[in-house]
């Protein structure tokens, strides 16, 4: 079982009692669909994803973006069993969805460096071992149940 | 040989331009020693290096940060031949010092959440991008005598 200190505790709360959801993930999705575009093929119905200024713009984006934000919101309230938390979802990106698990760590990346850029200099090296640390639970959690 | 369109040219350029070697290069190997312990192991020599407050107030490590940073000098004025550019650089890494070339993704990564950090809004998505391309060509080269 994952341990976490009481500081690891504090930040992740912290960080999300603080989060605007609106602006947060649909920044992270888009980045993903830039910087990474192979992700996009996951996005098919989503119209136009042909250039980053489409991608940013794209209302279906920023809605999904928003989504699998508050979807951190069940482990940042269960930190002490985030496996069992992701069993379902990590199901249907399996079974359903058919999403490389590896793409799990590319979101979790591109979450990090909007965190960064909006923190500045609160996001200092404590801060983001806390938040590396507790992204790569759930990115571990999501990929539990592939087979 | 690696493509670059004019306009990664100038991205890659203008990040380089904004940020102060002197403050991100310690900033960015203090990240990797706090969020990534086990390359503590490479600076036996730095003292101590055990604790956030440690590294963060450590001269060693403030001094080699700096040094590491200026390197990456090299490949930003020589983006058509970084290979060649590091080719000995890499051989040292590898025959002297031997680094896992795993460490070099870690450090890349950690640049780039320190550059986060200070740009903030200003490495958009499409920045993050040519950023991280970069980086990633830094990093391949730096591995690429290690056999």
């Amino acid at each position: 079982m994952v341990e976490w200190s009481d500081f690891e505790r504090a930040t992740i709360q912290d960080i999300f009692s603080k989060m605007e959801y609106e602006v947060v993930g649909p920044a992270a999705l888009s980045r993903c669909l830039v910087v990474y575009p192979w992700t996009q093929r996951y996005f098919g119905n989503f119209g136009n994803l042909y250039n980053a200024a489409a991608i940013i713009a794209n209302p279906l984006v920023a809605k999904h973006g928003t989504t699998i934000l508050h979807g951190l919101d069940r482990a940042v309230k269960n930190m002490d069993d985030i496996k069992a938390t992701y069993a379902e979802l990590s199901v249907l990106h399996s079974e359903k969805l058919h999403v490389d698990p590896d793409n799990f760590k590319l979101l979790s990346d591109c979450l990090t460096i909007v965190v960064a850029a909006k923190l500045g200099k609160d996001f200092t090296g404590d801060v983001q071992a806390a938040f590396q640390k507790f992204l790569a639970v759930v990115v571990s959690s999501l990929g539990r149940q592939y087979h | 040989m690696v493509e670059w369109t004019d306009k990664e040219r100038s991205t890659v350029s203008a990040i380089w331009e904004k940020i102060d070697i002197d403050v991100i290069g310690p900033e960015a190997l203090a990240r990797v020693l706090i969020v990534y312990p086990w390359t503590e192991r490479y600076f036996g020599t730095f003292g101590d290096i055990f604790s956030a407050t440690a590294v963060l107030g450590n001269a060693k490590v403030a001094a080699h940060g700096k040094v590491v940073l200026k390197a990456l000098d090299s490949a930003v004025k020589n983006m058509d031949n970084i290979k060649a550019t590091y080719a000995d650089l890499s051989r040292l890494h590898y025959e002297k010092l031997s680094v896992d070339p795993d460490n070099f993704k870690l450090l890349a990564d950690c640049i780039t959440i320190a550059v986060a950090c200070k740009l903030k809004s200003a490495l958009n998505p499409q920045a993050q991008a040519t950023w991280q391309k970069f980086l990633s060509v830094v990093v391949d080269a730096m591995s690429s005598q290690y056999f």
